[in-house]
């Protein structure tokens, strides 16, 4: 089969399940078991979600919390890939780390938001590092996984050609445990919706779509609620298939150290 | 002075039945440009050596000394290549993976692709410069290897059982082209495998080891022209007589 030809049936595939969804929504607001105002039909909603985007509303939503997901996401892979690598090479950072890992991973992240209002009052910083504690462990514990998983052979061999220090961790520890790294990192981006999401309803003032959810309940707003969710869908969709999915092929899937499912 | 000195070298391992010798008092000169082969059964301690001269593993007695300088841990005068195809980095081209050595001796770009370029010319795989590893074959992925333990210009050739993992046609076809590139670089190589037949095909000294402990029985030197013919008369006689050292046929 050619490569577009199967590229279109993935994409086919892909389409189904959600236009299947979404027809199913659709039966269920139609067939007036529940109030339409809590269940709007889909022409509604996207009228709605027509609307607020139009009028460039919903834009600014999105792209408040995209800057909260993104900042706090960088914070994570700038602290916990290193850190990591560090643990995996060094028994004294990981005898340090991990039961301090262990012992903050199982509070959800959300439970810190009352606290981080605390100290830090509403807005930003509080959504910034909620995504960031939500990304650190994934990407922490993935790191920590893939460097130890490395083939010992690659670090024999870099040493024999003199990398050591920098070098060794730039140009053999990341790249190879780059598919770890990855899963560690689409793991996170994953709790990190979640959180900055959960964030912002407690937490933001007057944008994120969060703010957007939760402000609307008060007025009974189910359209606007369902287009805010359908456009956090959509980000997600978009970044764990085109940013992940080309970083993937462009890296793991290219060197051969992972394939992709067959048929 | 020899290339290469081998003083009295030995590494014990601990077990839990008690101390192992995995190399006993070995001592060897080797002469620069010279290729010895290592050849023994497994447990015969040749890979431990290999890896002792490679620095990878601290010797429990004893001291190795290379071009006067004693070893401590590995260096870039030397280059080792392992039997696992593995060992290239799969997220470099072989292009990639050859200048690697360059790249970490701080080697302008152009010139260390240039240098690359000449190593994968040296190995015959000039076609294959911006493969990925995984494109190529075990052979091909061997040469690679060979040309990236060349590309920083070592003296010496340390090589562990590289075409064991080979088949039978491609691992003659890796034979003659070790032996031409040998011929062109000169190195000092030092080359462990269990097969006898190789052996004889490359080496101008064959060491024989034997197990528990292991150490050096005996040595053969190979007084045949080059290149050599597997099949001629002589090349049995030598292959045979290897065989009767390492107790695998009566004389």
């Amino acid at each position: 089969m050619t490569l577009t030809a199967e590229r279109l049936r993935t994409w086919r595939r892909a389409a189904t399940s959600i236009v299947g969804l979404l027809i199913f929504y659709e039966l269920v607001a139609r067939s007036g078991y529940f109030p339409a105002v809590l269940l709007p039909p889909l022409g509604k909603v996207a009228l709605t979600l027509w609307t607020t985007v139009t009028d460039g509303t919903m834009l600014h939503h999105a792209a408040a919390t995209l800057y909260r997901v993104l900042a706090g996401m960088t914070l994570a892979v700038i602290v916990a890939v290193p850190l990591g690598v560090l643990m995996a090479r060094y028994k004294s950072v990981e005898n340090f780390c991990l039961p301090l890992a262990s012992a903050l991973m199982p509070i959800p992240s959300l439970a810190w938001v009352p606290v981080f209002i605390l100290w830090f009052g509403l807005g930003n910083t509080v959504a910034i590092l909620i995504v960031f504690y939500a990304a650190t462990f994934p990407i922490l514990l993935n790191t920590w996984s893939g460097v130890r998983a490395v083939n010992p052979l690659w670090l024999r061999a870099a040493g024999a050609m003199g990398a050591n220090g920098q070098s060794l961790f730039w140009k053999v520890m990341i790249p190879a445990a780059s598919p770890f790294i990855i899963t560690g990192i689409r793991q996170a981006f994953l709790r990190a919706w979640i959180a900055v999401i959960g964030a912002e309803f407690l937490a933001a003032s007057d944008w994120g779509l969060g703010w957007v959810i939760f402000d609307a309940k008060e007025f009974l707003n189910a359209d606007l609620m369902l287009a805010s969710l359908a456009v956090i869908g959509v980000i997600g969709f978009l970044f764990e298939r085109l940013f992940f999915g080309s970083i993937e092929k462009a890296t793991v899937m290219r060197w051969g150290m992972v394939r992709a499912a067959k048929s | 002075m020899p290339e290469i000195e081998i003083r009295d070298v030995c590494l014990n391992y601990d077990t839990p039945s008690g101390r192992v010798a995995g190399v006993q008092d070995v001592s060897l000169d080797i002469e620069r440009s010279e290729f010895l082969c290592l050849v023994g059964p497994s447990g015969c301690g040749k890979s431990t050596l290999l890896n002792i001269i490679a620095g990878f593993l601290p010797p429990s007695g004893g001291e190795i000394r290379i071009g006067g300088k004693k070893v401590d841990g590995h260096g870039m005068d030397r280059g080792v290549v392992f039997q696992d195809f593995a060992q290239l980095f799969p997220w470099r081209t072989a292009l990639g993976n050859v200048a690697f050595g360059l790249e970490m001796k701080g080697v302008p770009k152009e010139e260390r692709e240039a240098i690359a370029l000449e190593q994968l010319r040296l190995v015959k795989l000039e076609k294959f410069v911006r493969s990925y590893p995984h494109h190529l074959s075990g052979g091909m992925q061997q040469r690679v290897a060979i040309a990236r333990a060349l590309a920083y210009n070592p003296a010496v050739l340390l090589m562990d059982e590289p075409f064991a993992a080979l088949d039978a046609l491609t691992r003659d076809d890796m034979q003659r082209l070790l032996a031409d590139v040998w011929r062109e670089t000169r190195k000092t190589v030092i080359y462990v495998t269990h097969n006898v037949s190789e052996a004889v095909y490359l080496a101008d000294r064959v060491i024989v080891m034997t197990p528990h402990p292991g150490k050096v029985k005996s040595q053969v030197q190979i007084d045949l022209p080059r290149p050599r013919d597997p099949l001629s008369v002589e090349f049995l006689d030598y292959q045979k007589k290897l065989l009767i050292e390492l107790g695998q046929m009566q004389n």
